[in-house]
């Protein structure tokens, strides 16, 4: 179990150095960074100086070994444009994201598994055809289009739910929090729903799938000959291990919530690191940018990590196999 | 031993298809005795398994239960809502499927999933079940009981687990067991094991047992009385002496005449030519007599009923004192 998990984060980690060279790569490919910080009559031994103490004069491996190291310690330079660390920067939006991120989660897994397990058990009802049709809508529109129309009823028409910011956020620390505030809580219906749709049919679907896959294994029909309650049969036998592929996509999908997260961010003007990230594009602010690849594939990467992890616990059979492997 | 536990009459199951209804069981009738196996044979598609689904109450739809009655110690339960009937299952009747490797919860301790089922049917405590676990698992035959019965399915091997498929179909006590080939998946050397501890199991308990197989060999060894199943029908039943001995049905002779024997090793094996029509296409009259060698007008016409024939019952023409000609 331990060998286990050291072999996937030692995996990890070589995933997260060849993201950081794609991240390096980045500031080489996109001119000289010394041009966009001076103006254009700055002479040439300045620009030359400015180079040297930026360390730009340094052979390429060199750089990028500095760059890894600074990355570790979650240094990632200053930002061009807003001319403060990028690390302040992505942290001060972080939170914004990740609560928006998780609420949106939420939603999708919360209402993906009722709704998938309603359509699996009740496949011919009215309602399991309506969630189906519900879901095709779902994962046909694009995100954007959904939230200008959620804005379009529910913040022109009828007024009641912001269409834009966080509301009023809680300092807790260096966190802060839209979560203990009503205006807060409200704003973040809108995004939630918007961020969380996409997975929420994906989740039903495939909880829709599986559910109706695992009621026709045999040993769905042994419990129902052993007698055992329609209850117990549904909610304990089948439901269980309709979950271990739903957790690998719910959890594989967080990563995504987050990346996908730019677009809601955008529409909503929802002061996250999409947001930041969109705004730095615009700018070619590109700390900004690689440092938020790093920080996005690490969120990636962790969660792999984690539901491995979690697979492994939910699943005895694995658990036996991985310790016999190692 | 005349008690009668399980008595089936004239059982019709039907499945509903795009074109039209097809009748998977059409007829049959047999009981079953306090304490005694029957067995069940038949080529695959006889409508074995069907029957044995049928009793328990679990033929899932577009099929279902068309005609006729089924009675469990003289209650009648194919008409059961299915709350009641799911009351029976696990309680009054045990069954055990073919397939061991899945028909256990790859994701529960078995210990958890014989609790879970003595729990559903006798009124007893965590602690009390638990131990009646250990002991049903003593019973079965494995090992260490105590240690095992904490053991996830995955950890047992394949004879062993349907040993713990028995425990699971026996924990209340169940008057009647249906096993749908039990021993199948199982290699040889644990077949014979499976096979005497059904045996046993249904010796001690005065449990009646349906063995649903297409194994003569496993028959011969278990059962009582046979059955020979032949395209939803019941072609010959009787003690399994007898019919294994003097077949009369020449489905039945067939068959018989197909198991190899040591002692006759330079015999070819008798075949039966052709093979069972499809649920679709089944001939009019009787329904064997497109492969039978003693067919003649009347089988083609008139359709077969059963015949007592000393101990034996036998659905055959050849076995009907009226001429054929007066019957034309």
């Amino acid at each position: 179990m331990l060998a286990f998990t050291l072999r996937r984060a030692i995996q990890a980690v070589g995933v997260m150095i060849a993201v950081g060279i794609i991240a390096f790569s980045m500031f080489r490919f996109a001119g000289d960074p010394v041009n966009q910080m001076v103006s254009i009559d700055t002479s040439g031994a300045e620009r030359a100086a400015i180079r040297q103490s930026l360390g730009l004069d340094d052979p390429v491996i060199v750089q990028f070994g500095r760059y890894v190291a600074n990355a570790a310690q979650f240094k990632f330079g200053i930002s061009y444009q807003f001319r403060l660390p990028v690390t302040n920067l992505l942290m001060e939006r972080m939170p914004a994201t990740l609560e928006l991120a998780i609420c949106a989660t939420i939603f999708a897994m919360v209402g993906g598994i009722l709704m998938g397990v309603y359509s699996a058990l009740r496949r011919d009802s009215l309602l399991a055809h309506a969630f189906q049709a519900v879901s095709l809508i779902g994962i046909s529109l694009p995100t954007f289009l959904i939230g200008i129309l959620l804005i379009y009823l529910f913040s022109v028409t009828l007024g009641w739910l912001p269409s834009f910011g966080r509301g009023e956020v809680v300092r807790i620390g260096w966190w802060t929090t839209g979560l203990l505030t009503l205006s807060g809580l409200k704003a973040l219906i809108m995004p939630s729903i918007t961020l969380g749709l996409f997975q929420l049919t994906l989740i039903m679907r495939l909880v829709r799938a599986e559910m109706l896959e695992v009621m026709r294994t045999d040993y769905i029909r042994f419990a129902r000959a052993r007698g055992l309650t329609t209850r117990a049969i549904h909610f304990g036998h089948a439901l269980r291990n309709t979950l271990i592929p739903v957790i690998t996509v719910a959890g594989l999908q967080f990563g995504s919530v987050i990346a996908f997260a730019i677009i809601t961010e955008t529409v909503f003007q929802w002061p996250g690191m999409g947001l930041l990230f969109v705004q730095a594009v615009q700018n070619v602010d590109i700390p900004i940018m690689a440092a938020y690849l790093m920080m996005v594939s690490l969120i990636f990467v962790t969660i792999n990590l984690v539901v491995d992890i979690l697979y492994t616990i939910v699943d005895p059979r694995l658990r036996s196999t991985v310790s016999r492997a190692h | 031993m005349t008690e009668t536990v399980l008595s089936v009459r004239n059982l019709q199951v039907e499945f509903a298809s795009r074109r039209g209804t097809l009748r998977a069981i059409d007829g049959v009738s047999f009981d079953i005795a306090k304490g005694e196996v029957l067995g069940v044979v038949g080529e695959s598609g006889a409508g074995k398994s069907v029957t044995g689904l049928s009793v328990i109450g679990l033929i899932d739809p577009p099929g279902g239960i068309s005609g006729g009655e089924i009675h469990l110690a003289g209650t009648r339960i194919d008409n059961l809502p299915p709350e009641e009937m799911r009351r029976v299952r696990g309680k009054r009747i045990g069954m055990i499927f073919q397939d061991p490797l899945t028909s256990l919860n790859p994701l529960y301790k078995i210990g958890d999933q014989i609790v879970e089922t003595i729990r559903t049917h006798l009124n007893l405590s965590e602690q009390a079940a638990r131990r009646r676990a250990i002991d049903l698992l003593a019973e079965v035959g494995i090992p260490a009981p105590e240690k095992r019965i904490d053991g996830y399915p995955h950890e047992f091997s394949g004879g062993m687990r349907q040993r713990v498929v028995i425990a699971l179909a026996i924990c209340a006590e169940p008057e009647l067991i249906i096993a749908d080939e039990p021993t199948t998946a199982l290699d040889v050397s644990v077949q014979a094991q499976i096979i005497s501890l059904i045996k046993r199991l249904g010796r001690d308990h005065g449990t009646a047992v349906m063995l649903v197989t297409h194994d003569m060999g496993v028959i011969a060894e278990t059962s009582d009385r046979v059955a020979v199943m032949y395209a939803g029908r019941v072609a010959e039943i009787g003690p399994v002496q007898d019919v294994v001995k003097n077949p009369l049905h020449p489905y039945a002779k067939g068959l018989m005449g197909a198991i190899p024997t040591l002692a006759g090793e330079d015999k070819r094996l008798v075949q039966i030519p052709g093979s069972m029509p499809r649920l679709s296409a089944i001939p009019r009259g009787c329904s064997f007599n497109p492969r039978c060698a003693f067919a003649f007008d009347r089988c083609r016409v008139d359709r077969p009923e059963p015949l007592v024939q000393g101990a034996q019952s036998v659905a055959c023409h050849l076995y009907d004192s009226v001429p054929a000609e007066s019957a034309a």
